[in-house]
């Protein structure tokens, strides 16, 4: 081969310029058609926090001691529509002779595990990293958990049904955030 | 290499390059000398391997949001190219880049067979190029089934039963790809993992000996040489480059070119409709007369055809040994190609079987859309003779008055009536796969999303797409149910034996029952025993006489009828509801033989008015016409569809009569908003 000129390593230069510009272009498309779609849950919101049918009040003894109850709603997971399904948990309260019930949220504030209530020591407790909370879901220190539970917006309607404003808040953080 | 001593990039450049080596890595890689200089023909090589690349990258993303279940494979697949932005963009590059793969493959055989670059030293890598081939094709055909649409579906079945006559292995190799004796979860899970798992792995590792080797004894240059040599890098990789976008380019044009040429006439574009296809969901109890393997094994699909007469043979004859064979010939090559004249044989041979692919396509086509291509004015008479014969050669004999002459030239015209007729029947299986697919994504889009039982189970729920088929099988053959504006309604109406249930219990049908000439025709009474019922002679002989029957009180009796099936009354008559009630109450009105809510007429005399045309009636009386809330022992040939004898099954499940009856009465989920319309 002779010795490129000038000339040829200007028009080598051009083709390096062009050939990466060609090949990167033809690669960007698949790429960027992937990443666009790969983003796609970003782009989606949440469903609305709505107060949700829950109990009767009947069903709540007013002794002051939580019980369970599921949260039943209409869910949607991408494509499958689920109709009253389960989709999660309160801790429902009344102290003697009160009509209001006090609702806090079975997600634990720290990392999301779902709270025990622990009726033996009178308390609600963690199985993930034993965060503990008193009965009206307060903090017990010393607790992985950064803040008392979350207690959830409820109201009791004419007719004794209880009904719950289902939320879910950010976990590990010392403020209750709501997400989505 | 010296290391520069400038920048802080240049130093860290030269950090790595003494800590990896890239430098001389990439020198490796790209100051290839190229004999000759570059040229176009040499890029079929990198534009495969681009193509594959863009098969991996679309793969992966796809495979982020697909789901391989009997109950959510089409439905993820809706997801991604119906819901998801920009999903219906990456599914089409994926689906397109595996076709133009194909095409790829076809074109670099042909250049490395026509450039002889497959002889010694180079045999090897012309075996590792073959292997290479029947891996893409294997991804091609898995890909097909994974949609878990009819399409797909159907076509891979014939593929895996192919499989099953293998001699020996045959049924286990079936079996085994099947996950089982029946398509199913396994199945899906199964052709994943081997599409998208063992086949591209494979293709990976065989690629890179495949380069390697390539590597190993250079390009192999196109003779004589004539230019002074160049370097891979950048003088080919430029023409490469430049190849791949122009590939890309295709496949975008393929996908967006429909969405342009809406867009240029004024139509709303719809992305989930462009792209790739998706057909209905799968249903193995639902024939498809569409089914058509992916176009470029259309040629295999029709080879077998060739051998249609041989039964079991035939099949393993077209499906195996010959395929069997060609591949042979192809690992030959090396060798056949060191021979006098061998070098030319393979060319001819190449060429040649991809001439025969090529007019096997065009054959296999060509029986598919005759219809659309083929001259039918010629074929008039042939046509009618066929149609009143059935075929049948005798008969035609007769019908010609013993021409012989004239007999012979018309049943030769036949075999190109069947041909039509074949092709008919496909365009027209076509048309209502596309129609059941619209279906499908409409149904999918409701609020209320798809069940956890899958799409399937919604799309037998419908009463718009099981209602015309369950009719068809079942009431068809006696009913008519066409709009009598349509073009050939009236051929049809007249060739029906019961009346025509288009538009049943509306306005338009109660009063054409009413109209003296109307309820003894073909399209009511015409063609039944009840042609000379009481409800003929009352509608012609008592309505017309104005004096009891003014038209207001028909109009009364006609609004009472819709308003009890429940279809909108128009608001003209809708005020004389009520008053209509009272007529077909009325002893000397219609209740004289009907019996309508508590009018006190015994049931047995006319079929009861109560609730007529509604839901429950409708149910009730196609599950017992006999019942004597009908026509009791008057009823003419209807079957009662929801009874059987003690222990058998009846013709119709009460779901399917339900189904019929909501689809008869246009009910079905309809979109807030039509699709397409923003
Ligand atoms: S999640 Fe409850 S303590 Fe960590």
């Amino acid at each position: 081969m002779t010795r490129p000129g000038p000339d040829a390593s200007r028009r080598g230069f051009f083709a390096k310029v062009l050939a990466i510009a060609c090949g990167g272009l033809a690669t960007a498309v698949p790429c960027g058609a992937g990443l666009f779609a790969f983003l796609d849950p970003l782009r989606r919101r949440g469903e609305a926090s709505t107060f949700r049918p829950v109990a009767d009040l009947a069903a709540i003894p007013d002794d002051g001691l939580p019980r369970q109850f599921s949260v039943i709603a209409d869910r949607v997971d991408a494509w499958t529509g689920f109709a009253a399904e389960p989709i999660g948990a309160v801790y429902l309260r009344r102290e003697k002779g009160s009509r209001e019930v006090e609702a806090l949220s079975a997600t634990c504030p720290h990392a999301g595990c779902f709270v025990d209530l622990d009726k033996g020591s009178h308390c609600f407790r963690c199985p993930c990293h034993n965060s503990t909370f008193t009965l009206d879901g307060g903090i017990v220190d010393p607790s992985p958990s950064p803040r008392a539970m979350d207690a959830l917006e409820c109201r009791v309607g004419a007719r004794g049904e209880v009904e719950v404003k289902w939320q879910r808040f950010r976990a590990g953080v010392a403020d209750k955030v709501v997400q989505g | 290499m010296t290391p520069s001593r400038q920048g802080p990039f240049a130093r860290l450049a030269d950090f790595l390059d003494d800590r990896t080596g890239y430098r001389s890595l990439l020198h490796e890689a790209l100051y290839e000398r190229v004999p000759g200089g570059a040229r176009w023909r040499y890029v079929w090589g990198s534009t495969l391997v681009f193509a594959f690349m863009t098969q991996v990258i679309t793969g992966l993303f796809l495979w982020a949001s697909y789901s391989p279940s009997a109950q959510t494979a089409w439905e993820s697949v809706y997801f991604i190219q119906h819901e998801m932005a920009g999903g219906w963009l990456l599914r089409g590059i994926h689906h397109f880049m595996a076709q133009a793969m194909v095409v790829l493959l076809a074109l670099h055989l042909l250049q490395v067979v026509i450039d002889g670059a497959y002889k010694a030293p180079r045999e090897v890598n012309f075996w590792l190029g073959l292997v290479l081939m029947m891996l893409v094709l294997g991804m091609a055909l898995t890909g097909y089934l994974l949609p878990w649409d009819q399409k797909g579906y159907w076509a891979t079945i014939v593929a895996t039963n192919l499989a099953g006559i293998v001699p020996f292995v045959g049924p286990s190799l079936q079996q085994l790809v099947i996950g089982g004796s029946e398509y199913g979860h396994h199945t899906l899970t199964r052709f994943f993992a081997i599409h998208a798992g063992f086949l591209p792995a494979a293709l990976i590792v065989f690629l890179v000996v495949h380069l390697a080797v390539f590597r190993r004894h250079g390009l192999h240059a196109k003779q004589p040489i004539t230019k002074p040599d160049g370097m891979f890098w950048p003088d080919q990789l430029l023409r490469d480059a430049v190849a791949m976008l122009a590939v890309m380019a295709v496949v975008l044009g393929v996908i967006l070119v429909p969405a342009l040429r809406a867009m240029l006439a004024g139509e709303v574009v719809v992305p989930g409709e462009l792209g790739a296809e998706l057909g209905a969901p799968a249903d193995p109890s639902l024939p498809y007369a569409a089914a058509r393997p992916e176009w470029y094994f259309l040629f295999l699909f029709q080879f077998l055809k060739v051998f249609e007469g041989w039964g079991a043979t035939g099949e393993f004859v077209g499906a195996i040994v010959m395929p069997g064979l060609i591949m042979t010939v192809m690992v030959l090559m090396p060798i056949v190609g060191g021979w006098r004249l061998g070098h030319r044989f393979n060319v001819a041979f190449t060429l040649a079987v991809l001439a025969g692919a090529g007019l096997l396509t065009a054959m296999a086509l060509n029986e598919d859309y005759y219809a659309l291509w083929v001259n039918r004015a010629g074929l008039a008479e042939a046509e009618t003779l066929f149609d009143q014969t059935g075929g049948d050669a005798e008969k035609l004999l007769v019908a010609l008055g013993g021409d012989r002459a004239k007999a012979s030239a018309i049943e030769r015209q036949w075999t190109t009536v069947e041909k039509l007729r074949r092709s008919e029947a496909f365009l027209t299986a076509v048309k209502q796969a596309k129609t059941d697919a619209a279906r499908a994504v409409e149904l999918a889009g409701r609020p209320e999303r798809i069940p956890p039982a899958g799409m399937l189970d919604l799309v037998r729920q419908d009463p718009l797409s099981q209602g015309p088929r369950i009719f068809a099988q079942h009431c068809g053959s006696c009913h008519a149910h066409v709009d009598p504006l349509a073009a050939d309604a009236e051929a049809e109406i007249a060739a029906s034996s019961a009346p025509n249930l288009h538009g049943f219990g509306g306005e338009g049908w109660v009063r054409g029952l009413l109209t003296p000439a109307e309820v003894a025709g073909p399209a009511y009474y015409g063609n039944t025993a009840h042609r000379e019922g009481d409800m003929v002679s009352f509608v012609q002989n008592d309505l017309v006489d104005e004096a009891t029957w003014p038209k207001a009180d028909i109009d009364a009796v006609v609004a009472a009828l819709v308003a009890e099936s429940g279809q909108p009354v128009p608001s003209s008559i809708a005020p004389r509801v009520e008053h209509g009630r009272g007529l077909v109450a009325a002893e000397e009105r219609c209740g004289g033989c009907h019996t309508f809510r508590d009018n006190g007429v015994a049931l047995g005399t006319a079929p009861d008015l109560t609730g007529w045309g509604g839901r429950d009636w409708l149910v009730a009386i196609i599950t017992d016409p006999s019942h004597e809330r009908f026509y009791g022992d008057r009823n003419d040939r209807m079957p009662s569809f929801g009874m059987a004898a003690e222990g058998a099954v009846p013709p119709l499940s009460r779901k399917q009569i339900e189904l019929v009856a909501d689809w008869l009465r246009g009910e079905w989920y309809r979109p807030a908003v039509p699709r397409g319309r923003p």
